[in-house]
């Protein structure tokens, strides 16, 4: 019978210890710690912003990275972080393999999350098989009940955290406890934890197989000197059962006890070699070599090596593990530019701009005494922690008079801009001058500290 | 032929990739069949299910006369009214505090001075613009409220009379003048009008054709009185300083005869009875800040 859709395998990967398991973990604690805590730094910029070490302010239109902030004119930078992430992603990738897969993707560590909970109510990998395939007793529905409830507990802290960035993270916790928390972060939160709990819960490896491009298109940064998760085939093959006390003569060492396969979170056998499916995590290669020291045969049959260090090693040479390749080097090239302009970006950040729109209804006005006045609008960005009290003056036009309109004491002397905000103003500039092409005239605007320039016209005539 | 090989029978395998061709073959070509997951098409049926909800609740499908309304009430218009509402609510915190207060507590606080500026501005493109010009410019006969010359004053008291009452309208408090058509009622004569027009020419530096001795004459016997002797006008009654650069017509022999002969009365809706004070008071502010004020 021909099927035209397959249905999704059931995977139950079977505990496994060792070194990568423990980088795992460790990778595991590490990002879920930065993820959960994260909200909670103070980072203490005064009176006129957030004291959050990382929030994303959308009301306010502002981000603020510790000493980083971005206003939403510098919103560049966010794209130079996503292309300088990819980048690093393809550097590492050609250089190390797919260790983001394996070990930082959200989709791998939650997956991972979900599925040490599964372990912990319904044992290892025959006894959940057996509990799945089995009738639904008291106990099933028991232990299943308790991991949804667990997995949507996880969901829930993890929709919960992601709405902390966006909003003051202790206020918003306290709001929880006092049930006063608004329908968008509720409709967020239902939303992030839905899909936590599919994703992690049940998508899983076809996340990886069917819905991520990365997986896809990442051979492309492979070469031989890429480090994989090989199985070494000349070692191995022929593979067949082992009792102890046989000889090892005329064989390979895989005892074909389907350890590697097991303990798989995708499910695939890495003795049929490099597959796109493979994450990468290195989980068969600590089952393997489990396996190998149990029947005394060299550890490595499955190991974190490069293509062509497996073929040196079979030829009985041995080959350096090359960093520096062409495609190391451009990556790296690529990647130290990119850094370098965001650097140089943030370096010269203006604590000040100074934008000036002409008004363009009328161009210009003629007044009484024959005067042309231009009306123009000022936008002052004090990006400053600090009120400030700018100055504005004009050059490249003579006898120009200045007039800065706005509430109070306001004039070209004493233009006010709060701390940490726009000030926009209207102002005029008058002089006595025959009608003639757009004069090119220049702003300054300039506190003690600060200062900023923008160049303008000052219109005469119609065209 | 044991069951197996009857399997491998009917199964059409492809020899070069090892994968399950369909069966369906184009000139040579088999297509191979590798399965999508199945809870892929799960996805696409539940696509199909939303947008059947989609199309039941939402105005969608084109009818006679118009589109299905959908069960949800939705409409672009109730969109429109919900977010004006919610702008409304945003500026009654400020409209408390703007309708109490004076003209010059306004132009001490940014906040509210921002706030009427901004509110002026919108509701002078939304009553105003048809004849004064989107930005205020104007038009021949319509006053550009750009410039520091103003008929019936600048200062924000007078700005808000004018808009209140209007000018020539049809209100008890309009401000109201009557400039006499002095050629078409038969008070000039012709070269009396030429000569008061030489002698208007001369008050801002025109070119005269040399009679303006003479209309400087009639001049202070006919326009004086609304004029003033200098020339320079009077916002009392709305009569224009004849002296500067700026011309409501027009500053043109041909035209200026044209106003001495026919007489001018521009006339502007009492905004009183049309707008609630506190856009009067918006666009006051919003006025007195375009033309640089008084």
């Amino acid at each position: 019978m021909l099927q035209y859709f397959a249905k999704q395998e059931r995977i139950y990967p079977k505990k496994v210890s060792g070194k990568y398991r423990n980088l795992k973990w460790v990778a595991m604690a590490v990002t879920l710690g930065i993820y959960y805590l994260v909200p909670f730094i103070r980072w203490d910029r005064g009176p006129s912003a957030p004291d959050q070490a990382v929030l994303i302010d959308l009301p306010a239109r502002r981000a603020y990275w510790f000493w980083i902030e971005i206003w939403p004119q510098e919103v560049f930078i966010f794209t130079g972080i996503l292309i300088l992430a990819a980048i690093a992603l393809f550097f590492i990738t050609s250089m190390l393999g797919r260790v983001w897969c394996g070990y930082f993707c959200p989709q791998t560590v939650w997956t991972d999350l979900y599925i040490w909970v599964e372990r912990l109510i319904q044992g290892d990998r025959n006894a959940r098989k057996r509990l799945r395939e089995g009738p639904w007793t008291f106990e099933k529905i028991r232990k299943v009940a308790t991991t949804h409830f667990l997995w949507l507990v996880i969901a829930w802290c993890t929709a919960g955290s992601f709405v902390l960035y966006f909003n003051d993270a202790p206020s918003l916790v306290r709001s929880f406890f006092l049930f006063d928390v608004s329908p968008t972060v509720l409709a967020f939160i239902g939303g992030l934890t839905f899909s936590t709990y599919l994703m992690a819960g049940f998508a899983r490896e076809q996340v990886c197989t069917y819905m991520c491009p990365y997986a896809r298109f990442q051979s492309a940064m492979f070469d031989k000197d890429t480090l994989i998760i090989g199985y070494d085939e000349k070692r191995g093959e022929p593979r067949g059962k082992h009792k102890a006390g046989e000889s090892w003569d005329g064989r390979g060492d895989c005892i074909d006890c389907t350890a590697c396969v097991q303990v798989c979170p995708t499910g695939i056998d890495i003795r049929q070699g490099l597959q796109m499916e493979c994450i990468a995590c290195g989980l068969c290669v600590d089952a393997c070599n489990d396996i190998m020291d149990k029947v005394g045969r060299p550890r490595g049959l499955i190991r974190y090596d490069t293509t062509n260090h497996m073929n040196a090693a079979v030829k009985g040479g041995k080959e350096k593990f090359k960093f520096f390749r062409i495609r190391t080097l451009y990556y790296g090239a690529i990647l130290s530019l990119v850094g370098g302009v965001m650097l140089y970006a943030l370096v010269t950040r203006a604590p000040m701009e100074l934008h000036v729109l002409h008004d363009r209804n009328p161009l210009f006005v003629q007044l009484s005494s024959g005067e042309i006045r231009n009306g123009y609008v000022i936008k002052i960005l004090n990006k400053t922690h600090k009120d400030r009290t700018y100055q504005l003056s004009l050059d490249g036009l003579e006898g120009a008079v200045l007039d800065v309109k706005g509430a109070g004491e306001t004039n070209a002397q004493n233009i006010f801009v709060p701390a940490d905000s726009v000030g926009s103003y209207h102002i005029y500039v008058s002089a006595d001058v025959e009608p003639a092409d757009p004069r090119p005239i220049t702003f300054t605007l300039r506190d003690d500290e600060v200062g900023d320039t923008y160049e303008g016209m000052f219109v005469s005539r119609k065209e | 032929m044991t069951d197996k090989q009857k399997n491998e029978h009917e199964k059409d395998i492809d020899h070069v990739t090892g994968v399950e061709t369909t069966g369906h073959e184009w000139d040579g070509l088999k297509e191979l069949n590798n399965p999508l997951p199945r809870w892929w098409v799960w996805v696409f049926i539940v696509c199909i299910v939303w947008s059947i909800w989609y199309f039941v609740i939402y105005p969608a499908w084109p009818v006679p006369g118009g589109a299905t309304e959908g069960t949800g009430g939705y409409t672009q218009y109730k969109e429109l009214a919900e977010s004006q509402a919610e702008i409304t609510a945003r500026q009654e915190a400020y409209l408390e505090r703007f309708e109490d207060a004076s003209f010059q507590d306004i132009l001490k606080d940014p906040e509210l001075y921002a706030f009427a500026s901004a509110g002026g501005a919108a509701a002078f493109k939304d009553n105003c613009a048809t004849c004064h010009g989107t930005g205020g410019a104007g038009a021949k006969g319509y006053p550009n409220l750009n410039d520091d010359d103003w008929l019936w004053g600048g200062t924000l008291e007078d700005i808000h009379q004018t808009l209140e009452y209007g000018v020539r309208a049809n209100n008890l408090d309009t401000r109201i003048s009557q400039m006499p058509a002095f050629g078409k009622d038969g008070l000039l004569k012709r070269e009396e009008i030429n000569a008061v027009v030489d002698y208007v020419l001369s008050l801002s530096g025109g070119k005269t054709d040399g009679h303006e001795a003479q209309g400087a004459e009639i001049f202070k016997m006919q326009c004086a009185s609304c004029h003033g002797a200098d020339g320079k006008g009077l916002q009392e009654f709305g009569a224009p300083n004849l002296t500067d650069k700026i011309w409501l017509y027009g500053g043109d022999r041909q035209t200026i005869f044209e106003t001495v002969y026919y007489a001018r009365a521009g006339m502007m809706p009492a905004w009183g009875t049309r707008l609630d004070e506190n856009t009067i008071k918006q666009l006051t502010i919003y006025l007195h800040e375009l033309g640089g004020g008084e």
